[in-house]
Order: structure tokens, then sequence, then C-alpha cells
């Protein structure tokens, strides 16, 4: 894509987060469209683009009365809506369209309208991985890292540690679900979910939603809020299988991503000022780290220990808290790139003074697919 | 204890699923490149090749990757249980149970040998799974 040809001009998460037992999924699409409406100053028949996943664009579209010439419904998982917006600036430099929404709602605690997770029996994971017990992500997202740990010398120190400085971070942030500040032993003494995962290392489940507006670079210095660039993208699948990765070590779809998003960029790492990294569970970020070129394999350990991504360290990583304390309602892809939004804009609670470039990786699955966005202020 | 969740076998699967009912455990490779792949599909990833054909893998490999799970699922009972990931001798890896050992991290030791083992689940599924390796 061209760089900055395109920008954010209205994003939004829902009026609440958290436990939302009184809204269903598409009522959690709606409010967040809604507030990412109110901020750019725009209504349904404004938007000419739609853009989601979980429920499908048709949906969206009818229920908020948009009339769309283009639509995605491209549903990959959780850095879903990295897509929607690698795609989304492609369609409006295309042509495709002017004006795209791109929303995400989820309603994982309360589970209203919502629908179940599982495999058909008949698919590839439904015959050979469901047989073995898997359940939920927290016993699939984490089969590769043993062998991570081996390779590296990895503890179970390190993997709490990851959780300990994300939730200082959350600390700073009246939105997030977790304040209290955790120490190391509190991690490793909190419930066994799938060894050597404990609960602290686990996501939270929430409900929630949020929403982006993207326009043309030219049309967007007429909205209300100052203009966020899309400066690089990014994405990559590798297998819906996680037993079917080519390394546990390290995630193909999350290399393929990043350098394409920085290759489009036309930066290097030096140049990052922020950085979101999807953090379904407490290894991601040392896989993100590593397979997005910040660290060498094996080195995200010593980076992160080293309080380099913490509150006052070069590289401020997972700013509101990450998945692991903020917020994680199924899909947290869209609460990164709104915290990355907000860090662009200047308005972040845990704001990183002087901010310019902020990198915005998400994963979808287990390490199946991946989308990565790099944003800037500049003009 | 509900039913333990099973494969539904494809037209695609199916002599993978034939040959664990027999006791074998079947691959297949790319007759061009001799590469072993998994799981079953009628030509070959990467070259994509239709010329392929299926073979007896020997049974051994050893454990790549593995947790231990300590909230069952209800149909896999009570107690916690390891769900494995296993490095085949001939390249492929898949995922099974690692069966007459303790569920504990001092029993499975990554990279440790393995063989498989059947066992017979209802009349059409048999399912393959692992156990320390005995030679």
């Amino acid at each position: 894509m061209m760089q900055k040809s395109v920008a954010v001009v209205g994003a939004a998460e829902t009026t609440k987060m958290g436990k939302i037992p009184d809204v269903s999924v598409i009522g959690l699409h709606a409010d967040a469209a809604l507030n990412a409406m109110a901020d750019a100053g725009l209504k349904p028949t404004d938007i000419d683009g739609v853009a989601c996943a979980g429920i499908s664009p048709v949906e969206l579209a009818q229920y908020l009365g948009i009339t769309p010439t283009y639509a995605d419904g491209t549903s990959v998982g959780g850095c879903s809506f990295m897509l929607h917006v690698r795609h989304a600036a492609a369609a409006i430099n295309a042509g495709l369209c002017t004006t795209v929404l791109i929303t995400h709602g989820e309603s994982g605690r309360s589970r209203v309208g919502a629908g179940g997770f599982g495999r058909a029996p008949s698919s590839l994971m439904g015959q050979f991985e469901m047989p073995y017990g898997v359940t939920a992500p927290p016993t699939m997202f984490t089969i590769p890292v043993l062998r991570y740990m081996k390779t590296y010398g990895v503890t179970e120190e390190d993997l709490a540690n990851v959780a300990v400085i994300q939730r200082e971070w959350a600390a700073k942030n009246p939105r997030a679900s977790y304040r209290d500040p955790i120490t190391i032993d509190d991690v490793l003494n909190s419930d066994m979910i799938a060894w050597p995962f404990r609960k602290l290392m686990c996501c939270l489940v929430t409900d929630g939603g949020g929403a982006l507006i993207l326009t043309s670079a030219e049309r967007a210095k007429d909205f209300p809020q100052k203009p966020v660039y899309v400066l690089g993208t990014g994405e990559s699948v590798e297998t819906p299988m996680v037993s079917q990765m080519e390394d546990f070590t390290t995630s193909k779809a999350f290399r393929v991503s990043g350098k394409k998003a920085f290759d489009e960029a036309g930066i290097s790492h030096a140049d990052v000022d922020h950085l979101m990294i999807y953090d379904a569970f407490a290894h991601l970020p040392l896989y993100g780290l590593e397979d997005l070129g910040f660290c060498k394999p094996g080195e995200a350990k010593d980076f992160i220990n080293g309080r380099n991504t913490a509150i006052g360290g070069k590289l401020p990583l997972n700013t509101n808290g990450g998945g692991l304390s903020y917020m994680h309602s199924g899909m947290y892809g869209m609460y990164a790139l709104q915290e990355s939004v907000r860090q662009m804009r200047g308005i972040a609670p845990a704001q990183v003074e002087g901010a310019k470039i902020s990198v915005c990786h998400g994963v979808g699955g287990m390490f199946a697919a991946s989308g990565t966005v790099i944003f800037t202020n500049e003009a | 204890m509900p039913p333990r969740i099973l494969p539904e076998p494809t037209p695609e699967t199916q002599h993978f699923w034939d040959g664990t009912r027999n006791g074998e455990l079947l691959l297949q490779r790319c007759k061009e490149t001799g590469e072993a792949y998994f799981p079953p599909r009628p030509f070959a990833p990467k070259t994509g090749s239709r010329n392929v054909e299926v073979f007896k893998a020997s049974g051994r490999a050893t454990l790549y990757s593995y947790v231990i799970n300590h909230r069952p699922r209800p149909d896999m009972g009570t107690e916690p249980y390891a769900i494995a990931v296993v490095q085949l001798e001939e390249g492929p890896r898949m995922m099974t149970n690692i069966v007459g050992c303790p569920q504990t991290p001092e029993a499975l030791v990554l990279d440790m040998p393995l063989e498989v083992v059947f066992e017979k689940m209802s009349d059409t599924i048999t399912l393959p799974f692992f156990q320390p390796a005995k030679g």
C-alpha cells in the first residue's frame, strides 16, 4: 500500500467493558460503531465500506443501516481487524469506497447472543486434534512453549514476568480489568490451567467491542480528530492446527506479516516508539519481539526482564495492560489497535510522550494467522 | 462421563483411520521428492503433486512439546492429562496423548523416545497414542 495514503479518523471502544450481560454480540458491534461514528462526526449513511469478524458484514450493514460498496468478512481470529485495516487501505486507494467502518463486538464472558467454540468432527482439527482432549485456546495456544523454553533456556519465572510488567501498565489505565500490582510469585502461585501455564499467564475473558473508521489521508484533514496515518501493513497465515506449525520456537505468520509491514513502512526498529503485541498468553510477547525482529531468537526474555518494555523503558509494550490485564473478549486485536490509535493521538492514559510511530501486531487462532499495522501521527 | 469426542473421517482421510483400526500408522509421501507429510490429503503440500503414495510409518517418535491440561474436558475424565505433539521418525509431527506413564513434567521429558500404540474407541475409530519406547 502507499504510505500515509489512508488514515484512522474515528476510533472508539464500547461504552462499557468487562461484564456486559445486557448487550448481545451484535449490540456490542453497534455500540462501538456508534461511538466511533460520533468520534468522527459521521452517520451510518456516510459509511460506504464495512468490515467485521465474528458476525457477517451483511448483518452489520443491515443492523446499522449502511449500504456499502465494499464489504470484508475476513475472519482469521483475533488479528482479523489488522487485516481489515490493511484491506480497507487498499480498497480506499483503489476507489472501491471512501469511508470504511471496521467493528468488533464479543460477549466473551456473558455469552449473550454468542456462538459456541468447536470444530466439525470431520475438519482436520476435528479429526487430528480434538480427539486428544484440547479444549479452548489454553490447551492449544500453549502447546509450543515447552519446546521454546527448552531451546532458549526460558523459565517459568520469565513467562511470569511478562504478566507482572503488563500489570504495571494496566495500573495506569482506568478501564483495565485488573489494576492491582502482582509479583512473579503471585503468577507462579495462581491456579494451574495447563502446565506450564498458570491462570495469571492467561488472558482475561470479558465482554466488549471496538470500532475504527478509515478514509483517505486527503479527506482525513477535515475530520474533528487528529488523523492517525497507516504507514505500513502486513498479513499472513500458517496453519489452523497448532500441531502443524513449522517450528514451535517461532511463528512463520508473525515473521512474514511483520517483515511486510516494516518493508511497506520503510522504517527500522529504532524508529518505533510504541509497540502492541497481541498477548492472549504470556509467551506471545516473547515470540512477537523475536519474530518482528526487535530481539534475536531467545533474547526476548532478557529484553523484558531488563525492563525495556516497562514504564520508562526504551520500547513501551502493551501500554493498555494487554489481553492479560486490560481486556480480552476473544478476538483482542481491536483493542490493541485502539491503544495504538490513542497513543498516536496523544490521549492514552499511559501516554508515551512524543511517540510518532506505533507498531500493532496481532495473532489469530493458535499462531494460525497474523496481521501487522504500523501507524504514525506525522502526515 | 460423556462419550469421547471422536474424529469423523472424510474420503481424503479414510485410509488413515482404516490403518489405525488395523494397527498401522499410515503416512503419505510425495513420490517425486520422497517427502512425508501429515495430515492426509491426496496431494503433496508445496509441490502440489498428486503423485503420492500411502506408506506404513515405523511408529517411532520423540516428544516435541506438550501441556498438561488441569481442567479436563468432560469426556476426558477428571485427572490432568498431557496433550502432546510428537515428532515422527519420518518427519511429520502429530498431536496425541502420551499413555503408559504418569502425566507429570518429571515423567514427560522433551525428546524422550516414544512408540505408537493403538486404542479402539468405537467400531470405526481407533486412536493412535504414544508411550515411552520399550526397545
